[in-house]
């Protein structure tokens, strides 16, 4: 047992399933989707108590795909592979780990590009509003039909942690704990700031078509890659990208014009060509506007302490010292309303340089924190 | 037949051996109170008083090893600089605040004591009393002194405030701090007969003048 423990393989080849959710969401918009599916993949084997599951929720761009390789793919590997996994800091020797991809998205989950069984067009500009709380919502309805009644943890990164936060809000009684990792308790002016640009740059596309340019067989792709550029600047840090890029010029010399010189400018445009290949424009608007809403201390006039009394989980939050996006104060802005509540918390700011990023990669005290709390979570309950 | 009872035993015994100032904070800390340690090292403190005194609590941790530790045992640890103050947490919010072995080492040794009494009801120190007979006789032969509870040299050292047990005594009667108990350590043992020339370790209880 103790050799499989410290197998840092991967999960291995994996397959997404789809559950077919029949019962109505509500929307916080007021808006409502009679049926919906949800993609989701699921890695380890759920315990006879089902008292083992481990919700990851993604951020912006990502999706289900949170562990192992597809077999007709195997280059692509989830986007947190080397956090998940057999003896990987959340070990699926011992936990029961699902990724879901959320409602509005473009990987196989009803989202904007899928068709509407009301009108056999796609949903286009149609589709509702999104919210975190509709979010997850929805992934109780996908926890019901698993069998989990109550999750071992839910864990997630940026827009991620604000799902595992909003989880221990809306389901107290089916989260045992959060772990939060570079997060905020709301977005800040310049974030949102960053989101409108982001937006502009989406819906000003001439090929936008009102976000049914679906019809028209085009894709707003200038704007896409735009804002996969303007919010790929906020995910690294000034050090971080001085460090990768410096003022290396791409030719050896600068060329008195307007394409690209330098090191940084191509790869922008190589992310950004990248991204508008596979994800969808509307999704991103959705996406960035969840975020723009997500403010657990709305509905108790800012005071976050008072929105957080629901709340029964333990917690382990985690920021990073180059997080500009997000940075280490607002981490300490939800420290203090879970110490208000007297609730079980840890905390640590991770000395790392990469920026926002930060949370999807390998760095060592931050793995090893976050195995030492999965290790002290008991899946025996 | 023993094994599965040495099990259990090892599991939930934790003691306090070879800190006697733990030993004496152990003594004074109300089973069910709230506690709040601040430069809280592996835990232990914390683990012992919820283990054997229900006692919930916080600590405060700087060092990523120590935060790490308090994690791999089960505590609450908050990540912070106590030289940035308690600034995250109201007024009156734990029963107990403790800080052991740390005030000699702070740069703002003033406030973190007034720190604590605004965020406590009551605060615990510990420090090595530099009054004890052996730092004197090292300083009236001309050397800056260095023991098992000073082992630093004067360039290596992170005390940089640095009393004796009267000093401490005359600095909360300058800030209207009220002592409700003392006991001053040498080698494990208490000394009661002239603690601040035999005593080597202090740990002092007091609260806010009313």
């Amino acid at each position: 047992m103790s050799e499989a423990r410290y197998n840092t393989d991967s999960v291995g080849a994996v397959i997404p399933q789809t559950m077919h959710i029949d019962v109505p969401l509500a929307f916080k918009s007021g808006a409502v989707l009679d049926r919906y599916d949800l993609v989701y993949e699921t890695y380890g084997t759920l315990n006879a108590a089902k008292s083992n599951a481990v919700l990851v929720c993604h951020a912006l761009n990502a999706s289900h795909h949170v562990a192992g390789w597809y077999t007709d793919d195997p280059g692509n590997i989830g986007w947190w592979d080397n956090m998940i996994g057999p003896g990987k800091p959340l070990d699926t020797n011992r936990f029961f780990v699902i990724g879901v991809n959320n409602l509005g998205g473009c990987f196989g989950t009803t989202g904007p590009s899928s068709i509407n069984p009301r009108t056999g067009k796609a949903y286009g500009s149609t589709f509702p509003v999104v919210t975190v709380e509709d979010w997850v919502i929805a992934q109780a309805q996908l926890a019901d039909r698993l069998g989990i009644g109550c999750f071992a943890a839910v864990l997630g990164g940026s827009l991620g942690a604000m799902q595992a936060l909003q989880w221990s809000l809306c389901y107290p009684d089916r989260i045992r704990n959060a772990v939060i990792v570079a997060a905020a308790p709301q977005l800040s002016a310049q974030n949102i700031a960053f989101n409108e640009v982001a937006r502009q740059a989406i819906t000003t596309d001439p090929d936008f078509h009102g976000g049914d340019y679906y019809a028209h067989g085009v894709v707003p792709r200038r704007g896409l890659r735009l804002a996969r550029m303007i919010g790929h600047i906020t995910y690294l840090s000034d050090d971080a990208m001085m460090e990768k890029f410096g003022r290396t010029l791409q030719s050896g010399a600068i060329n008195f014009h307007f394409d690209v010189d330098f090191a940084v400018e191509s790869y922008l445009r190589h992310q950004g060509d990248k991204f508008a290949e596979y994800f969808d424009a509307n999704t991103y608007l959705l996406i960035t506007r969840a975020l723009d809403y997500f403010d657990p201390a709305q509905s108790t006039s800012g005071n976050l302490s008072l929105a957080m009394a629901h709340a029964k989980a333990k917690f382990l939050v985690v920021s990073f010292t180059s997080d500009w996006r997000f940075s280490s104060e607002r981490s300490r802005e939800i420290i203090k309303a879970l110490l208000d509540n007297r609730l079980d918390v840890s905390y640590a700011e991770i000395d790392a340089p990469h920026g926002h990023d930060a949370f999807l990669l390998d760095d060592a005290r931050y793995h090893a924190l976050v195995r030492a709390y999965f290790d002290n979570i008991d899946t025996a309950i | 037949m023993n094994r599965p009872e040495l099990k259990t035993s090892r599991a939930s015994s934790i003691t306090l051996t070879g800190r006697p100032d733990f030993e004496a904070i152990a003594g004074w800390v109300k089973p069910g109170s709230s506690v709040l340690d601040l430069g809280c090292g592996d835990g232990l403190l914390l683990k012992y008083l919820h283990e054997h005194h229900k006692a919930r609590g916080y600590g405060i941790e700087i060092s990523d090893a120590n935060v790490l530790a308090c994690v791999q045992t089960g505590v609450n640890v908050i990540q912070s600089d106590l030289e940035r103050g308690l600034a995250g947490f109201d007024a009156g919010t734990f029963d107990y605040v403790i800080l052991s072995q740390t005030l000699q080492a702070m740069r703002h040794a003033e406030e973190i004591v007034l720190e604590m009494l605004r965020v406590g009801r009551q605060g615990i120190v510990t420090f090595p009393n530099f009054g004890h007979w052996e730092a004197r006789l090292q300083i009236l032969g001309g050397r800056m002194p260095v023991s098992s509870d000073l082992p630093y040299q004067w360039y290596d050292t992170p005390n940089i405030h640095l009393c004796t047990v009267h000093d401490f005594e005359a600095f909360c009667k300058s800030h209207a701090i009220k002592i409700l108990e003392r006991i001053v350590l040498h080698g494990g043992r208490k000394v009661s007969l002239l603690p601040n020339l035999l005593g080597s370790l202090a740990v002092f209880r007091f609260e806010k003048e009313i």
